[in-house]
């Protein structure tokens, strides 16, 4: 190819992706690495890339310690109740102490947050959330990281991690594409901070044709976190914990500002409550501690967001669709019904679009709403992700290794979507960990683990001839046929995807069936995701554009293969609403109660599962009734 | 579409092409003007209708669910510091517009440059402070949470 290759040597901390865990990395990395090089790649434009592009209405993790709201360990129990028990609550409470410096910044650099006039306290959403004007969220966080560091290069998709070819398991740079010249670029540096993000679009979408595009996550969330490292041979963590997402119909309008502080609330087809009517039942399923219908009321214990699913997915299949939002109350008054819009303008337009589109005024009509496709990803209401190392004074040994969220791969942290276990960190939240990650790698460098790192230029070469054989073997190969798109000797990057949808979709649980699967579909799951795999290696791309697609389907695929493995190893349905085994339709706590740790062979491709104890945060108080 | 651009509006700038987080919208070499050449990868984010300093770039519902005849169209104006929406019904029977700011401060002017900042000292590097803190947690004088302060242990395999 008649590219050029471009090395950028001497780097010290190499940020893969700058959305919100990114940007915060490579703010932080300049505090403490004063003279460190620090670099970032970048698959778009870091002024509106990754989830936040479009903006956000909410700041979802706030403690509010400084108004006596909540303390970290408030947050990490709700987070724990919220994912049915499975979570790092080290990890969780680093987080959570640390939050707050980090919305405070934002005020500070410009972000419009809301106040509430009475109490002068951010005006909240829910116990959590509090309300921003946050279009401009991205753009400002963008420009705290241009300013620290020493370069940003935009379009850059990387692909591959470098590794250390003087010491095994250590990490050494990565490599990429400019998906506008083509260039071939090669990063070498110490650490590297991976927050390339979740995974949209694994799992086939309600949307069809045109409309693909109009996913809950974002469609150019690629999964790139999950498939840089899983190829690096870093050890992953609930990969199985996918997320479902009840939102308003097709446009996917977020519904936490309608549920908390407009105080909307939903019905079925035939105008009636119907979430408790399914936990009596399900309480049996998962157990008193997760659902407790009887002292729910005393306890105050919020209902797992997967189990609310499951009432609203029961409700459907029972022909008492669909589900709508009660907003025709709330609207009345013109103050909440200017938020319910601005709620959707500054973060989901396309669902403002929609309701312009088919006359539907939630003014005088109840929207309806839907569940999604399956997601997975690490910074919502769930944790997937790498398996990071906890910080220092939290951390019991199991989850230590000396460096705060570095991955099993030496020098290699994670943050945002690709940390696993840390779910409800949401925007705020990722930048936060992007910030603990940084500094540890600064910390890692300093004390000289970094030293004597060195890359071939064999591992260069055969990098570089991998990135760009989907170009080469679609011109080997486009002559054979006349014109057209359909070719013995290779499938195209969309093809390939549709193929991986409906595969996930039948096999590991989507929408079509009901987000059920069992053992013998996921073992078939698995048999037709080797031979996508061996497919993958002969695609196709007409293009550098194609080409990008083409690499974000093979870390699309090398995070389904991951997610396929995990929720074959869970032998129970640990998240109703989420999907369920249909083998094994009890939450099994005697077994159970555990984290899944996984790891690929980065030479065989062989994966190998364990269970990791999971430990919980308790107060002197707890620890006596317990 | 869902963004489309209208040909007597468009000059080729390309500001669109630079700022689309998914990739998809191109210059086309015929007619020199942008264009969006995937669009069942386009999250009507509108990012780049927000970038176009000729408003040429708008968006039609996605066609596997929204009829046409419809308008949400944007202007964000980063000196005033204000984004300003106008949504219309295909039934035209509502016509809004909505106002709200996107900074409270000149851009950039407030995030602080910390290659400027003094050196952080070994006990703050031996510490499990961040930037800025433990003043930035509280804004008081309130320190960071531990274990030890909050009356905390960390238990294997305990329900609450
Ligand atoms: C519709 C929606 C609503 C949400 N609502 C809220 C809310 O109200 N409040 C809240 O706090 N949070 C909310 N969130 C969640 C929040 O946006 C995420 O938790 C957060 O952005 C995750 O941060 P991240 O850095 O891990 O990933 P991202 O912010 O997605 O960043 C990933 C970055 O990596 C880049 N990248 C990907 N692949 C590659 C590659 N191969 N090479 C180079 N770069 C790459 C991407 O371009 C992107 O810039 C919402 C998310 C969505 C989608
Ligand atoms: S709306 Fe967003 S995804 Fe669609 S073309 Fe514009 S910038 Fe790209
Ligand atoms: S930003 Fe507007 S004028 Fe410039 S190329 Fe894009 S559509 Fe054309």
């Amino acid at each position: 190819m008649g590219y050029k290759t471009i090395v950028e040597d001497d780097i010290d901390v190499l940020i893969t992706g700058a959305g919100m865990a990114g940007t915060g990395a490579a703010f932080e990395s300049r505090y403490w690495g004063k003279d460190k090089k620090i670099v970032i790649a970048e698959k778009a434009n870091i002024d509106r890339s990754g989830a936040v592009a479009q903006g956000l209405y909410a700041i979802n993790t706030y403690m509010g310690t400084r108004f006596g709201e909540n303390n970290p360990e408030d947050h990490v129990r709700y987070a724990r109740m919220d994912l049915m028990g499975m979570v790092r609550e080290d990890l969780l409470f680093d987080m959570a102490r640390h939050v707050d410096s980090a919305v405070h910044q934002f005020e500070e650099w410009g972000l419009p947050l809301m106040r509430d006039p009475k109490t002068g306290a951010y005006q909240r959403e829910g116990r959590w959330q509090i309300m921003i004007h946050g279009e401009s969220y991205k753009p400002i966080v963008a420009e705290a990281a241009k300013k620290s560091a020493d370069k940003v290069f935009n379009r850059i998709c990387v692909t591959h991690l470098l590794m250390d070819d003087a010491k095994e398991n250590r990490v050494a740079g990565a490599v990429g594409f400019n998906v506008r010249t083509g260039d071939y670029h090669v990063f070498k540096s110490k650490t590297v901070v991976c927050a390339a993000g979740g995974a949209s679009n694994i799992f086939k979408p309600r949307s069809v044709g045109e409309g693909a595009g109009r996913v809950w996550y974002a469609p150019w969330s690629s999964g790139s976190a999950y498939g840089l490292l899983i190829e690096a041979g870093a050890k992953m963590t609930q990969m199985e914990n996918r997320i479902v997402l009840a939102r308003f119909k097709d446009g996917y309008g977020p519904v936490g500002a309608y549920f908390l502080h407009l105080k909307t609330y939903t019905q079925n087809g035939v105008g009636e409550e119907y979430e408790s009517k399914w936990f009596p039942e399900l309480s049996k399923m998962v157990g008193k501690e997760y659902l407790d219908t009887e002292g729910q009321h005393l306890s105050h214990k919020p209902i797992p967001t997967c189990l609310r699913n499951h009432a609203f997915i029961n409700e459907v299949n029972a022909g008492r669709g669909p589900i709508h939002m009660v907003t025709m109350e709330a609207f009345q008054d013109p103050h909440l019904e200017e938020i319910g819009w601005h709620n959707f303008l500054g973060m989901t337009v396309g669902q403002a679009v929609l309701w312009a589109a088919t006359d539907v005024d939630p003014k005088y009509e109840n929207p309806e709403l839907t569940t999604s496709e399956p997601y997975v990803m690490g910074s919502h209401a769930t944790g997937c992700g790498a398996w990071v190392s906890g910080p220092e004074d939290i951390a019991p040994e199991e989850y230590f290794w000396g460096y705060n969220r570095m991955t099993t791969v030496e020098g290699l942290f994670g943050a945002g979507d690709a940390a696993g276990g840390t779910p409800h960190a949401f925007s705020s939240g990722s930048f936060t960990e992007g910030r603990l990650a940084a500094k540890a790698a600064c910390k890692y460098i300093d004390d000289g683990k970094a030293e004597g790192i060195k890359v071939s230029q064999e591992q260069i070469d055969k990098r570089g001839k991998q990135i760009f054989k989907p170009m080469e073997h679609y011109k080997i190969y486009r002559n054979e046929i006349t014109a057209g798109s359909v070719n013995p000797n290779y499938i195209n990057p969309r093809q390939g995807l549709d193929r991986l949808q409906k595969l996930m979709d039948e096999y590991a649980g989507g929408v079509t069936v009901s987000y059920m699967t069992n053992d013998k579909l996921l073992n078939i799951g698995l048999k037709k995701m080797k031979m996508l795999e061996e497919d993958l290696e002969k695609i196709a791309a007409e293009d550098i554009h194609e080409l990008l697609r083409a690499w974000e389907l093979k870390h699309r695929q090398l995070s389904s293969e991951a997610v396929l493995q995990h929720t074959l190893f869970r032998k129970e349905t640990r998240w109703p609403g989420y999907y369920y085994r249909g083998d094994a339709m009890k939450l099994d706590d005697q077994n159970w109660h555990v984290l899944t740790v996984s790891r690929r062979d980065p030479k065989t491709g062989e994966y190998t599962m364990e269970k990791a104890p999971c430990y919980h945060l308790v107060s002197d108080e707890e620890e006596k009734v317990a | 579409m869902p963004t489309f651009v209208y040909m007597t509006r468009c000059d080729g700038c390309g500001h669109c092409v630079d700022i689309c987080p998914s990739d998809i919208m191109h210059i086309d070499t015929t007619t020199r003007r942008a264009y969006n050449i995937e669009p069942n990868m386009c999250w009507e984010c509108y990012s780049c209708v927000k970038a176009c300093p000729h408003n040429a770039i708008d968006v039609r519902g996605y066609a596997d669910f929204a009829p046409l005849g419809h308008s949400v169209r944007v202007i964000r104006d980063e000196e005033k510091g204000v984004i300003a929406w106008r949504i219309k019904f295909r039934n035209g029977k509502k016509d809004m517009n909505l106002l709200a700011p996107i900074t409270t401060k000149p851009w950039g002017t407030a995030i602080p440059k910390l290659s400027e900042e003094s050196a952080p000292s070994k006990d703050m590097t031996d510490s499990q402070l961040l930037f800025n803190e433990p003043k930035y947690i509280r804004l008081d004088e309130g320190g960071l949470h531990t274990l030890e302060s909050n009356g905390l242990k960390m238990k294997e395999g305990v329900y609450y």
